[in-house]
């Protein structure tokens, strides 16, 4: 970051030399032991820092959540690994979160599932609500217990139930998500498609540390150019996957 | 109050790919031409660049590239007793908001519809006998080989990658043998093929079908257009379709027209233009021009003497609709034009696990596929089937994007360990064959005006009534049958068919394949267009892109919009410019 910052300052400054005497030399450097940037200095942070939307009681409800979605198991790592927390705690913070490009005018009704997404919160608002009703449950059936503190197979079968519908939560309405026929009920469904994204985006949104989801099937991420490999049939290609901000390896420093 | 601004000769209401190309046209034919375009300029280096265009979730699942529903949405159901709902967020198919429209986020799928598609009902009556009342299909008005010259064009400008089947009336081998005569050969030769597309061939043809290399807007190598504009070879990014390319290798307004277009000195576009009304005079029988909106709020009226609605099918329907021209459909009569014969596409597919072949599903590209014309249009019997029309069956090597592509078996729990294990046991080792049905018009798919529902601007939101009907599910089930027939003969370790079953829903991404609304045809009683795109009673105005499908046929639409677009502006260049007036007489 100090590097960038300087780099920066020289570069400005060679700005206005030039517009004074029209005379400017970068200076020589020597370069060594990796590469000479901060990965995406220019963006935003994402993975770094506190949390931004999530309480710390709701931050523990969605590692253990997300924790069974994608379990850590002999394969591997699991979401709860490949901080999808993180990755769901700044999309909830952002526009995403607060539904800035969806059509959130009224009236409301519940609609059919083909009419889809028919409930007044926002993303944010959404799981805010289904967390507190969730954990709310959970006391009330495992003897005082929140989610998270609950066993894996406990935490498995509220899951279950929340998929099948068999719970419903008060005040989300009904905004079904139909895939392909099957009946998956609003906030698992949502909870388990931004896992899904969570674990497999690109590392700069804060989930799939490492590549952990890429490495698991096998995607080489963001590579752009694969004109030698179309007509390797058959083979596995020799190719580790890179994020846009490049590959730990490339920062020694860093990974 | 809106400012009046100085007349033009045409103006283009939107900037996508229908825009663009009347744009090119008509200003080397030495008109004045303004583009009025409601999003931002955007352009490969600086919009789409490798640097970072290969980001899933900001382009695909936060549609970076679209339009958005708080802005501009419309409302849904399935049939008239409903209460139609807005879409809050997209699904089902994805419009564009911004210059080059959804030419900029396309696959590149560019076919050529079926002869006997231009004469659906004629055709399918004379052979079959009478259709069912329901069914509102009927001709276009225009033969394939009127269109075929002009199919050509757009090829060429394109610069398609593909294989002819029919070279004036000889088969040749290698391409679709069902496919129209062509006059030549397509500009460039098939993109190389991935592995699962060509275990897909193999199958079909071991199964008596003819498979081919299907028609792609990626560069199977370096191109340069009539225009002189340059293309690059398409990298098999595996980005393409919901992403700009990075690499000037998909063919888009950009890519083939924008660098000669927008050095025209009488030529002009105005992004951040929303046009809310197309102005009429007293007479209601001559459009004057259109009213636009800037970021700003600031109102404009811009005069024109030709008035081209580029705005693509929903907003085209909805801006006739919003300006009171046409006769509104009335589902309950049949009588009306404007939104009647709404259709889109009916779409099903087929994993199959190949167990131990490694596919490298992510070396893809936008239209990198074999495919099958076997079971499309009216290119088998359909005797005793119970359905008219059908589709195409290809196997795609479009892209291995992980959110949206991780094919598991039928069964397989949708999360936890087995899934886990699921996901990373048959991502290398699946492939799909999908099949992309025609949908035909019923009485009662229709688009008008909601009711309830408004915009951000407090007009009323455009109201979508839709279903499947008997006729898409049966040819959707015998087309998924099909499929299924090929995908055994890969021999694979289990398959997955996925039929389209029950109502249509908005929900799952489909394809932005939505037809209609202002059809074509020779009967002002049944079409808003005559031929040459041109409005039966405001001869000035002029509708473009998949509205004007009387129905759907069994392609993706944008290889027939471009030849339709170039058709009508042939009529207008030779005809129209010397003598404004109705290119049709009654
Ligand atoms: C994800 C995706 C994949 C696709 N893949 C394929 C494919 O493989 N093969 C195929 O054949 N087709 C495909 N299509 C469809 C293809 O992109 C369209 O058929 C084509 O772009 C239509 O051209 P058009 O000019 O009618 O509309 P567009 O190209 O969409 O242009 C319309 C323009 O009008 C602007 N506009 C709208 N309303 C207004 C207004 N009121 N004022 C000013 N401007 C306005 C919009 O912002 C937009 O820029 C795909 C589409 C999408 C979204
Ligand atoms: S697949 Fe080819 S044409 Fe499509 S975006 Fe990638 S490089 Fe461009």
């Amino acid at each position: 970051m100090p590097d960038t910052l300087q780099r920066r300052a020289v570069l400005l400054a060679g700005v206005s030399l030039l517009a004074v005497n029209a005379v400017t030399r970068s200076q020589a450097r020597t370069i060594a032991g990796g590469v000479p940037w901060t990965p995406g200095a220019g963006d935003a942070p994402t993975a770094e820092g506190s949390l931004k939307f999530f309480t710390p009681d709701e931050a523990a409800f969605i590692d253990a959540a997300v924790a069974r979605l994608i379990p850590a198991d002999d394969l591997g790592p699991g979401a709860k690994e490949a901080g999808v927390t993180t990755f769901l705690d700044r999309q909830l913070a952002g526009p995403y979160g607060h539904a800035e490009t969806w059509y959130m005018g009224g009236p409301w009704h519940d609609g059919t599932r083909s009419q889809g997404y028919q409930s007044r919160l926002t993303p944010a608002a959404l799981y805010r609500t289904a967390i507190k009703a969730i954990d709310d449950h959970c006391r009330q059936a495992f003897g005082g217990k929140t989610f998270s503190t609950l066993s894996p197979d406990q935490q498995d079968s509220v899951l279950t139930d929340l998929e099948k519908g068999k719970f419903k939560i008060e005040g989300i309405g009904p905004h079904a998500v139909e895939i392909e026929g099957a009946k998956a009920d609003s906030f698992f469904s949502v909870l388990l498609q931004n896992t899904l994204e969570g674990f497999f985006s690109d590392p700069i949104y804060g989930g799939n540390r490492d590549m952990i989801g890429w490495k698991l099937i096998g995607f080489p991420g963001a590579h752009y150019d694969y004109r030698p490999y179309v007509g390797q049939h058959g083979k596995k290609l020799p190719i580790e996957p890179v994020g846009l901000r490049g590959r730990p390896g490339w920062m020694p420093n860093q990974s | 109050m809106a400012k009046k601004l100085p007349a033009v000769d045409v103006v283009l209401v939107g900037f996508g790919w229908t825009g663009a190309m009347i744009g090119e046209e008509l200003t080397a034919a030495g008109l004045r031409t303004v583009a009025l375009e409601r999003g931002g300029w955007r352009d490969t280096s600086t919009d789409f660049a490798v640097t970072f265009a290969q980001d899933e979730l900001r382009y695909m699942w936060r549609g970076h590239l679209f339009q958005e529903p708080a802005h501009q949405t419309l409302t849904f159901r399935n049939d008239s007793s409903q209460t139609a709902l807005p879409l809050r967020h997209l699904g089902s198919f994805l419009p564009a908001s911004g210059v080059g429209g959804a030419g900029v986020h396309w696959n590149g799928q560019t076919w050529r519809f079926l002869p006997s598609d231009f004469v659906l009902r004629s055709h399918n009556e004379q052979r079959y006998g009478a259709l069912s009342q329901d069914m509102t299909v009927q001709d276009w008005g225009v033969t394939y080989d009127e269109l075929e010259p002009f199919y050509d064009k757009f090829e060429y400008l394109c610069g398609i990658s593909g294989k002819a089947g029919n070279l004036r009336g000889a088969r040749q081998d290698g391409g679709n043998p069902f496919e129209g005569p062509r006059a030549r050969d397509f500009p460039n030769p098939p993109l190389e093929m991935a592995y699962g597309p060509t275990l897909f061939g193999q199958a079909a043809r071991d199964t008596g079908h003819t498979p081919f290399p299907c028609p792609a807007a990626n560069m199977s190598r370096a191109y340069t257009n009539p225009l002189g504009v340059m293309l690059a070879p398409c990298t098999y990014c595996g980005f393409c379709e919901k992403f700009g390319c990075g690499n000037n290798s998909k063919s888009s307004p950009q890519t083939t027209i924008l660098p000669v277009l927008m050095r025209r000195d009488n030529f002009e576009l105005r992004t951040e233009s929303e046009v809310v009304r197309i102005n009429m005079d007293s007479s209601g029988k001559r459009a004057t021009g259109v009213t636009y909106v800037d970021t700003q709020g600031n109102e404009f009226e811009q005069p024109a003497e030709m008035v081209f609605l580029c705005a693509y099918i929903l907003h085209n329907v909805h801006l006739l609709l919003l300006s009171g021209i046409g006769l509104p459909y009335d589902p309950r009569t049949g009588e009306g034009i404007v939104g009647r014969n709404y259709a889109y596409q009916v779409v099903s597919s087929v994993d199959v696990f190949l167990g131990d072949r490694i596919l490298n599903p992510f070396v893809g590209a936008g239209a990198l596929g074999v495919g099958i014309d076997d079971y499309n249009g009216d290119n088998f019997d359909h005797t005793g089937l119970g359905f008219i029309a059908g589709g195409y069956l290809a196997c795609w090597n479009t892209n291995g994007r992980p959110i949206e592509y991780h094919p598991v078996p039928k069964d397989t729990p949708k999360w936890g360990s087995k899934f886990k294990k699921a996901m990373a046991e048959n991502y290398l080792t699946t492939a799909t064959i999908s099949t992309h049905g025609a949908v035909m018009a019923n009485r009662g798919n229709f688009l008008d005006l909601d009711p309830t529902y408004r915009d951000a601007r407090g007009r009323p939101l455009l109201r979508m009534t839709f279903d499947f009907h008997d006729n898409e599910h049966r040819m959707s089930d015998y087309l998924t049958d099909r499929a299924v027939d090929i995908a055994r003969a890969m021999k694979p370790r289990e398959i997955h068919a996925k039929k389209r079953t029950g109502h249509y829903s908005v929900v799952p991404y489909q394809t932005t394949h939505n037809t209609g609304g202002a059809a074509m045809g020779s009967d002002p009683k049944t079409s808003f267009v005559n031929k040459y795109l041109q409005s039966w009673d405001v001869p000035n105005l002029f509708v473009t892109g998949s509205t004007v499908f009387p129905q759907n046929a069994g392609y993706n639409p944008t290889g027939t919009i471009g030849a339709l677009t170039y058709f009508a502006l042939d009529a207008i260049k030779k005809q129209y410019l010397k003598n404004p007036g109705p290119l049709v007489q009654l």
